[in-house]
């Protein structure tokens, strides 16, 4: 089998639609671009460990122990995706349900990006399982129904597919069965009604998970409205992300864009609004948690500093830029602010996962190089699917909101 | 309109799932509150560790290591292949005497594991015990995250890892025998029982007249109430049992969970009434453009 034949309508589809319209040997110089060179540098380590995590056991590639049974791939790429992936229900519902019309230009960036967050929170979580082969059992096998992590698996499982069917459309119309997509596409109402509601219940579970461990989480980060900030600051992250990821695909995507995407600051200002408005409840509600901890005495301690940090420095300070930025219709103030918001939130979910978890241990978990690799391998393939779909697919092009 | 009557449905179905397995759940949780217990006399023991020994064999376990002379230099933890340790305690008690205690699964009443199961590999047996079945876990450790006293423990540096932990030797109980453990041990430290015989036992040493005992039973409340129990005089900390608040963990999620059936219930009328809100009216304005 030197040379592949293949049927000869074959060979000019694939090269319009996997490669572009160039040749192979012209796509593969195409690569040879900064940012491509890096992501296969990142891949060349992260998927030998990898795959090296299912043959060698987790104790070779990780630095968990019997005393921290969840580090890094929970605490980021399960929590942090999760949340970060939250701006596709949050975009599909202002627009879907709540009829923002205006905003339709960023829902499906907005819903692409929140599939491919969790599926790589799940390729993250499979290498986290010590037998991921078994990820199915809560679906199919044994229904452990006094478990959040039950109804985490189910609603992640269910939102998953049912991003995956939002996203289907323009999947299904790149493969040239646009008539099938737009009978999907009618679902539309439907799905976004089950993604909010799906979302609502995992989102908070997230933080549910937690609830039950009040002896071994420092109490300035333990409260029982725990799955209340995880839902809330959900909504928060998922809206800066999508600030975030739409202003990134403008400057990278440029070429794709139609016309919707020339007010785009103005878009950016009412995304940002909103940010700050749920930034406010959210900051509130921290402050009301703090409070009902009757532990203030803790602040003054240094892991008490560094609660003050996430508290004033990732909540208070974006909320209130995000509010100058609006006032002053500074776009620019806007994407700042979203930035740190996207950063408070992993900061957040790192601090209640990791930092806040056994906080009293003399031996603390530090992540080892080989978690950090695969970590920065799942983001660096996400971002590398996300191009690959963009470039390929009608995701950032203007459509008319009724077709 | 897509929201259709089919998906409706579908998703009342599912509430109803929710809201019929709860109470099954429950039911079973609530069973084995009197069933065999332990009650361990930390002034009795003398730290022989035969109880060690018995549980590496029953366990098919490799055996434990000797006592070092001066003993061991610092605190052991269970794991992967000791379901059992004995250790001295960091205070000694009136008399100058060294105090030790066997630490190993406390069985407890309502289990944090357990409940956190999300696919009942760990399981509180009608017979008492809380026992693991490996064919059904997918190795999330939410059990290990759960536990107060740290006592699930992962085979991390296997590649088909399990959680291993004390059984309460439920075969043996199944048989009729009491834990390898409590059989063999020579002092009277560990005297196995029925739950309430034993707790009246430890409350009659500990609250006599005279007693030198710390007025607590360890266990009674603890976490929910366990199946082991402990006396001592010496404080329980210093044996590292540690204090852990009388809440049973399942309680603290309940209230998230019931919150689940009415999200399901709630959100999709709601979010329903939202769109033909939002959308009053578009249908009619369009047509006229």
């Amino acid at each position: 089998m030197a040379t592949l034949t293949l049927p000869p309508a074959v060979k000019p589809w694939l090269r319009d639609h996997l490669l572009l319209g160039l040749t192979p040997r012209e796509y593969v110089k195409s690569l040879a671009n900064p940012w491509d060179l890096f992501a296969m540098a990142v891949f060349a380590i992260g998927i030998p460990l990898y795959i090296g995590r299912f043959v060698f056991g987790l104790g070779a590639v990780t630095n968990l122990s019997q005393t921290t049974p969840w580090g890094l791939w929970i605490g980021f790429d399960m929590l942090c995706g999760v949340a970060l992936a939250a701006g596709g229900f949050t975009l599909a519902a202002a627009v879907h349900v709540f009829g923002l019309e205006r905003y339709h230009a960023v829902v499906k960036p907005a819903v692409l990006t929140g599939f491919l967050g969790y599926f790589f929170a799940v390729l993250g979580l499979l290498a986290d399982l010590g037998q991921p082969w078994r990820v199915w059992y809560p679906l199919g096998v044994s229904w452990g129904t006094t478990s959040v992590m039950f109804e985490v698996g189910w609603c992640v499982a269910l939102y998953t597919t049912v991003l995956f069917l939002e996203f289907s459309p323009a999947l299904l119309s790149w493969l040239g069965l646009g008539k099938l997509g737009q009978r999907l596409a009618q679902l539309t109402v439907g799905l976004t009604v089950l993604g909010v509601m799906l979302s609502t219940l995992h989102q908070s579970s997230l933080g549910s998970l937690f609830l039950l461990a009040p002896g071994r989480i420092h109490p300035l980060w333990y409260s029982p409205m725990i799955p209340v900030l995880f839902f809330v600051s959900a909504i928060a992250a998922g809206l800066s992300m999508v600030i975030v990821e739409s202003s990134l695909s403008h400057r990278v995507f440029r070429d794709r864009l139609g016309r919707v995407h020339h007010d785009i600051d103005s878009l950016m200002l009412g995304l940002g609004r909103g940010a700050a408005l749920v930034l406010f409840a959210y900051f509130f509600l921290k402050l009301q948690a703090l409070v009902a901890s009757h532990r203030l005495d803790l602040l003054a301690t240094p892991l008490g500093a560094w609660y003050l940090v996430e508290l004033l420095g990732f909540v208070a300070l974006p909320c209130a830029l995000f509010a100058f930025g609006v006032r002053r219709g500074s776009a620019f103030m806007v994407r700042a602010a979203a930035a740190i918001t996207v950063i408070g939130v992993v900061v957040n979910r790192l601090n209640v996962s990791l930092v806040a978890f056994d906080y009293a241990l003399p031996v603390r978990y530090v992540p080892s190089w080989m978690e950090v690799a695969v970590s920065i391998a799942l983001v660096t393939a996400l971002i590398q699917t996300f191009r690959f779909i963009v470039n390929r697919m009608a995701i950032l092009e203007a459509d008319s909101p009724h077709s | 309109m897509t929201f259709d009557r089919r998906k409706f449905l579908k998703m009342a179905g599912a509430a109803g799932a929710v809201a019929a397995a709860a109470p099954a759940s429950a039911a079973g949780a609530s069973a084995s509150l009197d069933g065999p217990a332990v009650l361990v006399d930390t002034t009795l023991c003398v730290s022989c560790r035969a109880c060690e020994a018995a549980c590496a064999e029953q366990n098919q376990l490799p055996a434990p290591p000797d006592t070092p002379e001066g003993g061991f230099p610092a605190r052991r933890d269970t794991t992967t292949t000791a379901f059992t340790v004995v250790n001295r305690g960091s205070d000694a008690a009136s008399d100058g005497s060294e105090r030790f205690a066997k630490q190993q699964c406390l069985h407890c009443l309502h289990p944090a594991c357990a409940s956190a199961c999300p696919v009942r590999a760990l399981e509180k047996t009608p017979e008492g015990p809380v026992v693991y079945h490996a064919d059904l876990c997918m190795g999330c450790r939410y059990c290990m995250v759960a536990c107060p006293f740290g006592v699930p423990k992962y085979e991390y540096e296997k590649a088909i890892p399990y959680v291993r932990k004390c059984t309460f030797c439920s075969s043996r109980l199944a048989r009729g025998q009491e834990p390898a453990c409590t059989s063999v041990c020579p002092t009277g430290a560990l005297k196995f029982g029925k739950r309430s015989d034993l707790l009246l036992e430890a409350r009659r040493r500990v609250y006599a007249e005279g007693s030198r005992y710390v007025p607590h039973v360890y266990g009674e409340r603890e976490s929910g109430g366990t199946s082991w129990l402990y006396v001592s005089d010496v404080p329980f900390d210093s044996l590292g049992l540690k204090a852990v608040g009388e809440t049973s963990p399942t309680q603290l999620t309940e209230t998230a969970l019931n919150a689940v059936p009415l999200v399901m219930t709630l959100w999709p009328p709601l979010l329903m009434g939202l769109y033909a809100f939002a959308h009053q009216g578009r249908k009619s304005s369009e047509q006229e453009v």
